[in-house]
């Protein structure tokens, strides 16, 4: 009996995983197909200099590829470490004051989670288009000059969506922070600066660090508020990819995704690895 | 030569309630607390005695009167600037530091340099008795030793008062004593002024040179441990040091020291009071259960027949209720000498409960 019970359970578990790793399997394989129309795997590409690597190849002489990469990682990064400040000291805030409208500042802080991510987007869109307009005309600015969707609109964007799950994720490693710690600090002659790097900080830098990562991901993957907020040359990887997909599929767009996911598991090691040591 | 370690003048503090209406934790409280002395504030949870500590460490401001140390107004300076150190109930040591940094802490903030630490920390680590602990994480030690770090933490900055906010009250009761005569002990070496936050009487009359009972945001009494435990000045004082028995009654005369009192159901009791009283005031008469005697002693001023009804034998004493003169009822505690094997009655027994006139004490309301 208990025999069969634990069969079961390995079969479902064996199934579960086929479910969630199987897309990415193909993904990766096809990555290396040798039909360029990319529908049924005819065999290992073997072409060029760079024999299986082919498509990769091809891939990493795509100037434009190179160019969402970059900004892609641009907006990563800025939006990443911006919301991680913001975030993090909301969260501070939080947990540490009593002000006048808390209970409303904290639940308004955690209903873009909630809200359709493209709700927030086209209302962005709206807001920017508003101001810029206004900005335009009040200044005079012509041409060049004139405001508009790019780069800094996205980054913006991405900040503000990053903040509550920063804030969130930061919240929960505060709840039950001893704050007689922090008292001790004082105590023994450290000033609140001091106190902060020295003592709080390092005690919920793993909160602060996974909650950054989280932004980090979330900013990479990003294609609704993206859509909505690019402008000329901010292209994404996300929105460049979705492009790419109208017309063809090729093996290329393949050989991307796999470069993608192995830079988000290489990212995800390090993390684990900083939290284990701290 | 200031007069004081710490001055409490007059100090007040409230916090805002919860609808809107201030709430008092302490209540013009003043106290003068010597240099080298071991004083502790004690009381139930409540009472304002860590509002009161806090005070002295900087964590809260009063909201009136002076906090003095070594006759310095301490003002709104921060917790880092003053020359006071705090033990934490919770020990807060800092967790992502070793025992040797958590040591090291308020010298490298006072920036003594690293080659005076590390010697200073080996022998603030050897007064505590855990040496060779430096390369440990806090959380490898037991509640003991983590205590003794953050007593090694506090005491290497040398700091003029130590203040303790019931350091001991995470530690089983075997631990606890231990620490206690090890603070004790720890106290009269370094010579420095220890405050101690408890509600642990006997925590309190064991290492207190001087004890301040607070209750509801006042101080009632200061004093030794045997002045507050003998000479009570309140019921409240009576009742949370040590177990007493309480009777009521009106003032009959007085001579001197010696009250007669008129106690409810009939009887008179004589008792010792220094405050004159006037005639048919009502007060109360507090009497220890160890200084209550089932038979007559000779000489006893008060001696009452009763009847026993219960009985509890807990090894070194046993415990009677004896009920006498209609309602009163009174906990009589008889040591086990070497003839223990039989005790002194039983329950249902016709007995003689008496008592000197100097244990029995008498007090206002």
């Amino acid at each position: 009996m208990s025999n069969r019970r634990s069969l079961w359970i390995t079969l479902a578990s064996l199934l579960v995983y086929v479910f969630l790793y199987a897309p990415i399997v193909v993904l990766v394989v096809f990555a290396f197909n040798s039909s360029k129309t990319n529908v049924i795997f005819e065999g290992v590409v073997n072409k060029g200099p760079c024999g299986p690597f082919y498509w990769f190849c091809v891939l990493f002489k795509n100037g434009e590829v190179l160019s969402a990469a970059r900004n892609t990682m641009t907006i990563a990064i800025v939006s990443t470490v911006a919301s991680t400040i913001i975030g993090t000291m909301a969260a501070l805030a939080l947990q540490r004051y009593a002000f006048p409208a808390k209970t409303f500042s904290e639940v308004s802080l955690y209903i873009p989670i909630v809200i359709p991510e493209i709700v927030m987007g086209i209302g962005i869109l709206v807001l920017f288009s508003a101001l810029f307009r206004w900005l335009n005309s009040a200044f005079g600015l012509q041409g060049d000059d004139r405001l508009a969707l790019g780069l800094g609109t996205v980054i913006v964007s991405h900040i503000a969506f990053s903040i509550p799950f920063v804030a969130l994720v930061v919240r929960a490693r505060l709840h039950g922070f001893d704050k007689a710690i922090e008292e001790a600090a004082m105590d023994l002659g450290a000033d609140e600066w001091v106190t902060f790097w020295r003592v709080t900080l390092p005690i919920i830098a793993p909160g602060v660090l996974s909650g950054g990562l989280l932004a980090f991901t979330l900013s990479l993957d990003d294609f609704v508020i993206t859509f909505f907020t690019n402008g000329p040359g901010s292209t994404t990887l996300p929105i460049y990819v979705y492009g790419l997909l109208r017309r063809i599929i090729t093996p290329e767009v393949n050989a991307l995704s796999t470069v993608w996911i192995f830079t988000v598991l290489a990212a995800l090691a390090i993390s684990q690895r900083v939290q284990r040591e701290a | 030569m200031p007069q004081f370690a710490v001055e409490l003048r007059d100090v007040v503090k409230r916090f805002p309630g919860p609808s809107g209406e201030e709430v008092y934790a302490v209540k013009h409280v003043s106290l003068q607390i010597h240099d080298g002395e071991f004083f502790s504030l004690l009381g139930p949870s409540g009472c304002g005695k860590t509002t009161s500590l806090r005070m002295i460490a900087g964590f809260e401001l009063p909201t009136t009167g002076a906090v003095m140390i070594h006759d310095r107004h301490m003002g709104e300076t921060p917790p880092f600037q003053r020359p006071v150190n705090t033990v934490f109930q919770n020990y807060a040591l800092f967790p992502h530091m070793t025992v040797g940094e958590n040591v090291a802490f308020g010298l490298e903030m006072k920036r003594v340099p690293k080659t005076d630490i590390a010697p200073r920390v080996t022998e603030a680590l050897r007064m505590v008795r855990l040496p060779g602990m430096e390369k440990r994480k806090p959380k490898q030690l037991s509640g003991g030793q983590q205590q003794r770090i953050a007593l090694a933490r506090a005491l290497i900055n040398r700091p003029e008062v130590l203040l303790l906010d019931e350091p001991l009250g995470a530690l089983d009761l075997k631990l606890r004593k231990e620490m206690q005569l090890e603070l004790k002990t720890l106290q009269r070496e370094v010579g420095i002024t220890f405050i101690y936050v408890t509600h642990d009487q006997e925590e309190a009359l064991t290492m207190s040179d001087r004890i301040a009972v607070m209750s509801g945001g006042e101080v009632l009494q200061v004093g030794g441990a045997a002045d507050i435990y003998e000479r009570p000045n309140c019921r409240f004082v009576a009742d949370f040091i040590g177990e007493t028995n309480f009777l009521r009654g009106t003032v009959k005369e007085q001579k001197g020291k010696t009250t007669v009192v008129e106690v409810d159901g009939g009887i008179t009791v004589r008792a010792e009071s220094e405050n004159s009283l006037a005639h048919g005031q009502s007060v109360t008469i507090a009497v220890r259960p160890e200084k209550i005697h089932l038979r007559p002693t000779s000489g006893a001023a008060n001696a009452f027949a009763g009847r026993v009804e219960d009985l509890v034998y807990i090894g070194t004493d046993t415990h009677y209720g004896v009920r006498f003169a209609g309602d009163h009822r009174v906990r009589v505690r008889e040591q086990n000498t070497d003839s223990a094997s039989t005790p002194l009655a039983r329950v249902g027994d016709e007995v003689t409960v008496s008592f000197a006139e100097a244990a029995a004490r008498v007090l206002v309301e």
